[in-house]
């Protein structure tokens, strides 16, 4: 049915997050969640282990998933990277920002570089509006950000490895 | 290490507060002589700022240099160096204190650990450079309570924040932490919700419904399952009191849904937090395994017979879930998308069953009520609204940061004095209370005792606390714009005034940006926003239109310069804008026209240029390129 | 004595029992509030109510907004307007906001005229479109073998969220992503057919516009009725002849057998048979397997497969077939009477007259969706054949009756053809939900006891309960029996069966509410529960008019056995009226 396969190893492990949460699904998000952090991404085969183990339609977990924006399915980058667009970081120039990460990567909001380095995201506020604007790179939060900054701290992450 | 009676927390606390008796300094008045070790001081406390705002400015770093630092000078066993939750000031962080002289140190970088360390926790020297500065009067305060910033403030939700080690549940016993706990289980429990009641303490997340009273409703109903649920999905853009609540003090929650839980009769205790909140998630479940080790939480409790426990739930990046029934559908593992009221949660919520469902904030008033008695509590503020209110100050703004005030203190208080005024000098133009829900405030409004009422009746709301200051360069049809592409982005879908209906409002504010727009299309917005908040289906909905209405109401002029004169006085909305050069100042040195992305700028060299309008795609690049200030916006 | 409620709807005084909402207390003072997500089909489990569409809001004296009617309580003394200026004015910018979000290209549309969007749009005097030019949703399209998806035309009331989760347990669709972009679909965004739809059809039943409609077959059928090559066979099924009316504004519940089959002839099928008959059918193939495995069971067979269940209704196949593969030995193995008519009337008849079979087109007129998928079944075809051509649905007789410019309820009376236009009562009785089993029991009874039976009617299972259970007296065994119609009361025996909790010897099963009356291919009902009520009674009205009422005393099945099957369960009679099923679990 699904066009992609999941190795064994995958399988297992989403597997094993149902069983820890009981497969209940009042749990439902919180097993995405920590299939997402394993996995990296919610694609169909994995929530179609999810929706057998927990016993409901496959239709009620993809409805889910695609409810709530932190769930995704497609793979993110690397180095994933989210822009704040909340109110504190728009007055203090966030969309100039956004513009310049797009500019930069060469990509649009919610796609990721063909080499798989890079997403481009955008958040709601990450509540270091004392820092606006800010964007995240993975779990680091980059404050008062120019979009001059934003050429070199892509280098930067680009010249990791 | 269980402890099982009030007597033996007692204990507890008074051998804690003797760790804290150094940081009890800044209860004294006057600015203390600063200390040092050398200067006689035999133990001092570097308090450092571990909230999010600090740490994304290597605040953890900071911390490492301080420990390896006080390793490095043989003096750990004097020196202790405590991470805290936030001390509000952002914008100067990241924060270090050093206790017990109260000095306040801002914007510390790794590389100024040393010099505090030789200079001041030993030498009893100050680092001058790195103390506050008075815009003011130019000079540098070292005493926090001497800043304007904090000495308009009263901290009750925020009374552990930036004082205590959050990771560490002694530290907030030390400070009569759990006390209204122990004292509650020893009453009736219609007693304890008869003091929340008396206080006039009102839900902090929004509506502002009393709190007590929706204690009472739901200790009616009669179940085997009950449930307290704290909202900790704070999701308005801007507002970030309840996670620096969490990563600050997230003990009082803890305490405060065991105290609902006695008074509402429910041992279930649900955290629903939003899922950006990492750090707030790592101090509570270290509050809850604490508590739990302590026998604060968990069967009997405090030798009291009464067993709760709490869990903790993750939103995962959905706006609608701070409503209460999108919130308990989402807890279930279902679509945030509400469902009508009622039944109320306190009748049928989590799993069907009665449920209690209160926000951060207002949580973490309910211990301090209990100590200190509702009387004391409802003695600040106004007639209407009690105690204090936290706000997230921010934007143009020259003090970002988190700030609490006894409930009818006016926005002036709180932007100028507080907040030091707008950021560089400019205009203040309004002031957004209450995130996508609430309306922009203008000049008139800024003497206005700051209440629930007050708000809703100029046109806002409390909402959680989110306020934005703008200044000048704002364009309000455009912020008008950015708070609906908010709304329609999180809008759960399921009512059709909110669907269609803030989508197409977006659509005519966008015309109007854009300089499409008509002056019949103002009315179609008034019409539009007016039947969304009657007909919508939750709350969210219903104030969506909000920030339309209020802008439509407070700055109608900057509307129909749009529509009629195609002008944005702001210069923000880019399609109204048009770029010319000044033959007269143009020395055609082709500066513009080489970093032109659009090749819109012709001339020959040495001669004046010219902008083709068609081809400008107003990017403002050549402005920054003029050596000559020869191109000019309007 | 209950406390009533008092109340005032548009100054009108009401006095209600406690729980009822502001839409039933206003409709029982003769007050029809407008309402589009709302369905209720009381006595049934279908219900929709998430009070989400906001064409129902109303004023209530003291509040602060305005409140939808379909799901506020009433309260006492409160003070409702159903009509005040703010009221219309809210619930015309609804109406054009859905409008605004919709194609409006009702003159083509199938729904048009029947269309609840568009009666409201009429009913609110909108004349024009304000908020035209904005985004579209555009969203899915698709043709399946039952079902057309046209979801541009979805104002998202959820209903057939609802029917598919909540009535059918089929959890297919669901609505998926938020805001603006919400769109309700399939499994994934997938094809209906890669996902576990049964095509029961029921969230085309309860689908408000013309989002959701049936695969439209009529343009097929005309072509092959004036097509000289080809002998056009016509085979009604029993519902249709009790709802037929209805599209020609006859009351619900008006039997129109007579006229149904001059119109069919009028149009210009060759032979007009009857599904009746290929329902008699059924019960002599089914009621001897019935019997079969009752005798092996007597016989302390432990292997036999207990309780038999029937298979006539294709969505409960589908439905067992993607839900409980392990359980396939259970359902009957007979076809459903469309089909086994199709499979006689290319074979026993066309050899009967010489005819070549492949110059027949078997039509089904069929009150369900879920039977044009069934023609489909590649199992259904001989030497490539199909058994059953294909199927149309009541309403598109209804369309093609008028299209052929036929004034139906002037119609004469006309007769079936023969010889497969004779049938019983237990074939009319198919029509509702336990009228398979009952058929059955009249004639299980007369040929296990070899007595008559003393009275006909097994009423303890008629009627709109969801699952209904009896014990007949077999010659002093205590024969059980279980009746369910929907989905998700069939999950709950399936579920039980599974555990082996699930006590019973026969079991029916019909996914429709209230059976094949309350089919997908049926003139819409609009959430009026009294319409099916009115079908399933006409149904055993035309049981009782009959002379004969058992299957097994069909002069023309006994006639059929004599001329080609030999007996029930003959090795002719299980080629061509028996079948076997598949799994059909996604993996």
């Amino acid at each position: 049915m699904s066009e992609m396969k999941l190795s064994c190893e995958a399988v297992r492990q989403v597997e094993e997050v149902c069983d820890k949460f009981n497969n209940d699904p009042g749990e439902l998000i919180a097993i995405l969640h920590e299939c997402q952090s394993k996995l990296g991404y919610l694609p169909e085969p994995v929530q179609r282990i999810v929706a057998r183990k927990l016993g409901i339609p496959a239709s009620k977990v993809y409805g889910v998933v695609t409810f709530y924006s932190f769930f995704t399915m497609t793979p993110k980058g690397k180095y994933p990277i989210s822009v704040c667009l909340g109110t504190a970081c728009y007055v203090r120039g966030a969309d100039k920002l956004l513009e310049e990460f797009k500019r930069v990567l060469g990509i649009d909001v919610g796609q990721t570089t063909p080499d798989g380095k890079f997403s481009l995201d955008c958040l709601r506020c990450v509540g270091a509006c004392g820092l606006a604007p800010v964007a995240t790179i993975g779990e680091k939060v980059y404050g008062r950000l120019n979009p001059a900054d934003i050429k070199k701290i892509v280098l930067e992450f680009e010249n990791r490895e | 290490m269980k402890i099982n009676s009030a007597d033996a927390l007692e204990s507890i606390r008074r051998k804690a507060s003797k760790a804290l008796s150094v940081r009890e300094a800044n209860k004294r008045s006057g600015t203390i002589a600063p200390c040092g070790l050398d200067t006689g001081t035999p133990h001092i406390q570097i308090l450092c700022c571990g909230g999010t705002g600090c740490k994304a400015s290597e605040s953890a770093k900071i911390v490492e240099n301080f420990h390896a630092s006080i390793q490095e000078h043989g003096i750990a066993d004097k020196v202790d160096v405590i991470v805290t939750g936030c001390f509000g000031f952002c914008e100067k962080g990241p924060i270090v204190k050093i206790m017990p002289d109260n000095t306040f140190y801002t914007s510390v970088r790794p590389a100024d650990v040393e010099e505090i360390v030789t200079a001041h926790i030993i030498g009893g020297q100050r680092v001058e450079r790195l103390l506050y500065l008075d815009p003011g009067n130019g000079r540098h305060v070292s005493d926090s309570k001497h800043m304007n910033f904090y000495r308009k403030q009263m901290r009750v939700a925020l009374r552990n924040c930036g004082v205590i080690n959050p990771e560490d549940i002694t530290e907030y016993i030390g400070r009569y932490g759990y006390r209204a706990l122990a004292q509650s289980l020893k009453r009736p429990s219609q007693d304890v919700l008869d003091d929340i009641k008396a206080s006039g303490l009102r839900g902090r997340g929004g509506a502002g419904f009393p709190t007590g009273t929706k204690w009472e409703i739901a200790r009616k109903f009669k179940s085997d399952e009950k449930y307290v649920v704290c909202n900790a999905d704070e999701g308005d853009p801007g507002a970030f009191m309840d996670r620096s609540i969490m990563e600050g003090d997230p003990n009082s929650i803890v305490e405060a849904m065991t105290i609902c839980g006695y008074c509402i009769e429910a041992h279930h205790g649900l955290i629903y937090i939003r899922a950006e909140y990492p750090l707030a998630v790592e101090r509570l479940k270290i509050a809850i395994a604490q508590a739990r080790e302590y026998g604060l939480l968990g069967k009997n409790i405090l030798g009291s017979g009464f067993d709760f426990d709490i869990e903790i739930r993750y939103g995962a990046g959905a706006f609608v879930c701070g409503e209460e029934t999108a919130l308990i559908h989402s807890m279930e593992g279902k679509r945030g998308e509400p469902t009508l009221k009622p039944p109320f949660p306190a009748e049928a919520g989590y799993m069907g069953k009665p449920t209690n469902v209160n926000n951060v904030e207002t949580l973490a008033n309910v211990p301090v009520i209990l100590t200190r008695g509702p009387e004391w509590f409802s003695s600040i503020g106004t007639e209407k609204s009690k105690g204090t209110k936290v706000f997230a100050l921010a934007g143009k703004i020259n003090n970002v940061g988190l700030i609490e005030v006894p409930m009818g203190t006016t926005l002036r208080e709180i932007i100028y004095d507080i907040g030091g005024g707008v950021k560089n000098g400019k205009k203040f133009k309004a002031v957004q209370t209450g995130g996508p829900s609430g309306g922009c405030l203008t000049e008139k409004h800024l003497d206005i005792p700051i209440d629930y009422e007050s708000l809703t009746a100029a046109g806002s709301m409390m909402g959680s606390g989110g306020m934005i200051v703008m200044d000048e360069d704002d364009c309000m049809v455009s912020v008008a714009k950015f708070y609906l592409e908010f709304t329609v982005g999180e809008s759960c879908g399921k009512c059709t005034p909110c669907r269609i209906g803030n989508k197409r409002m977006l659509e005519i504010l966008t015309r109007i940006t854009e300089g499409k727009g008509e002056m019949g299309d103002l009315d179609q917005l008034q019409n539009l926003a007016s039947v969304i908040k009657d007909s919508a289906l939750c709350g969210l909905g219903q104030t969506s239109p909000n920030p339309v209405l209020s802008t439509l109401a407070n700055f109608r002029d900057e509307y129909v310069e749009h529509v009629r004169a195609h002008k944005c006085r702001a210069k923000k909305c880019k399609a109204l804008l048009t770029y010319t050069i000044d033959p007269q100042r143009c020395k055609g040195c082709s500066a513009c026209a080489k970093s032109c992305p659009a090749q819109a700028i012709m001339g020959e060299s040495r001669k004046p240029h010219v902008i083709n309008p068609y081809v400008c795609i107003r990017c403002g690049m050549c402005t920054s390129r003029c050596h000559f200030g020869a191109i000019s916006v309007i | 004595m209950e406390k009533k409620i008092n109340l005032s709807i548009d100054k009108r005084p009401v006095r209600v029992a406690p729980g009822t909402t502001i839409l039933d207390a206003a409709a029982s003072i003769g007050i029809a509030i407008p309402t589009l997500c709302h369905i209720d089909l009381k006595g049934t489990c279908v219900k929709n109510n998430p009070a989400s569409c906001r064409i129902c809001v109303v004023e209530v004296e003291g509040r602060r907004n305005l409140a939808p009617s379909c799901a506020t309580v009433c309260t006492e003394g409160m003070v409702v307007y159903t009509n005040s200026a703010r009221v219309i004015r809210a619930r015309k910018t609804i109406a054009e906001l859905m409008l605004s979000d919709h194609p409006n290209d009702c003159l083509t549309c199938p729904k048009c005229s029947d269309c609840e969007l568009q009666r409201l749009v009429m009913r609110f005097n909108i004349r024009q479109m304000p908020f035209q030019g904005g985004e579209q949703s555009a969203r899915k399209k698709e043709v399946t073998a039952a079902i057309t998806r046209n979801m541009d035309k979805c104002i998202l009331c959820r209903r057939c969220e609802s029917v598919c989760n909540n009535v059918q347990s089929v959890g297919v669709l669901g609505a998926v992503r938020r805001g603006f972009d919400t769109t309700i679909a399939p499994t994934f965004d997938r094809m209906f057919k890669d996902t576990d739809c049964t095509y029961c059809g029921q969230c085309v039943a309860v689908c408000p516009t013309g989002a959701l409609t049936e695969r439209d077959n009529t343009d097929r059928l005309l072509d092959d009725l004036v097509d000289p090559n080809k002998i056009v066979i016509a085979q009604p099924a029993p519902a249709v002849r009790v709802a037929l009316g209805e599209e020609f504004g006859m009351k619900p519940g008006s039997i129109v057998t007579g006229k149904m089959v001059t119109a069919l002839k009028y149009l210009g099928f060759t032979k007009v048979f009857d599904t009746d008959f290929g329902a008699d059918l059924t019960i002599m193939e089914e009621g001897a397997e019935i019997l079969k495995r009752l005798k092996a069971f007597l016989a302390g067979d432990k292997t036999v497969k207990l309780p038999i269940m029937t298979s006539c209704c294709p969505a409960w196949v589908n439905f067992f077939e993607h839900n409980y593969p392990d359980l396939l030995e259970y359902p009957s193995s007979a076809k459903s009477p469309g089909q086994m008519f199709g499979a006689i009337a290319k074979t026993w008849w066309c050899e009967k007259r010489s005819i070549d079979p492949k110059k027949v087109v078997v039509v089904s007129i069929m009150p369900c969706l879920a039977k044009k998928y069934e023609c489909e079944r590649p199992e259904f075809t001989r030497d490539g054949l199909p058994d059953v051509d294909y199927s149309i649905s009541t309403r598109e007789l209804a369309r093609l009756i008028k299209r052929a410019n036929i004034r139906f309820p002037e119609l004469p009376d006309g007769e079936f053809d023969t010889p497969m236009g004779e049938s019983s009562g237990a074939g009319a009785i198919f029509g509702a939900s336990g009228g398979v089993m009952e058929a059955a029991l009249r004639t299980v009874y007369e040929v296990y006891t070899g007595k008559d039976l003393p009275k006909l009617e097994f009423t303890e299972v008629r009627g709109f309960e969801g699952i209904k259970e009896a014990t007949i007296d077999l010659a002093g065994f205590p024969l059980k029996v279980c009746v369910a119609h929907t989905l998700s009361n069939a999950r709950i025996l399936m579920d039980k069966l599974r555990k082996g909790e699930l006590d019973y010897h026969v079991v029916e099963v019909m996914a429709c509410p209230g059976g094949c009356i309350g089919g997908a291919g049926q003139p819409y009902h609009h959430g009026h529960i009294e319409v099916l009520q009115a079908r399933a009674a006409a149904v055993y009205r035309e049981d009782e008019g009959k002379e004969i009422r058992m299957s097994h005393k069909n002069p023309d099945i006994i006639k059929l056995y004599e001329d080609f099957l030999g007996e029930p369960l003959s090795e002719r009679s299980e080629e061509l009226l028996h079948t076997h099923y598949f799994n059909k679990q996604i993996q």
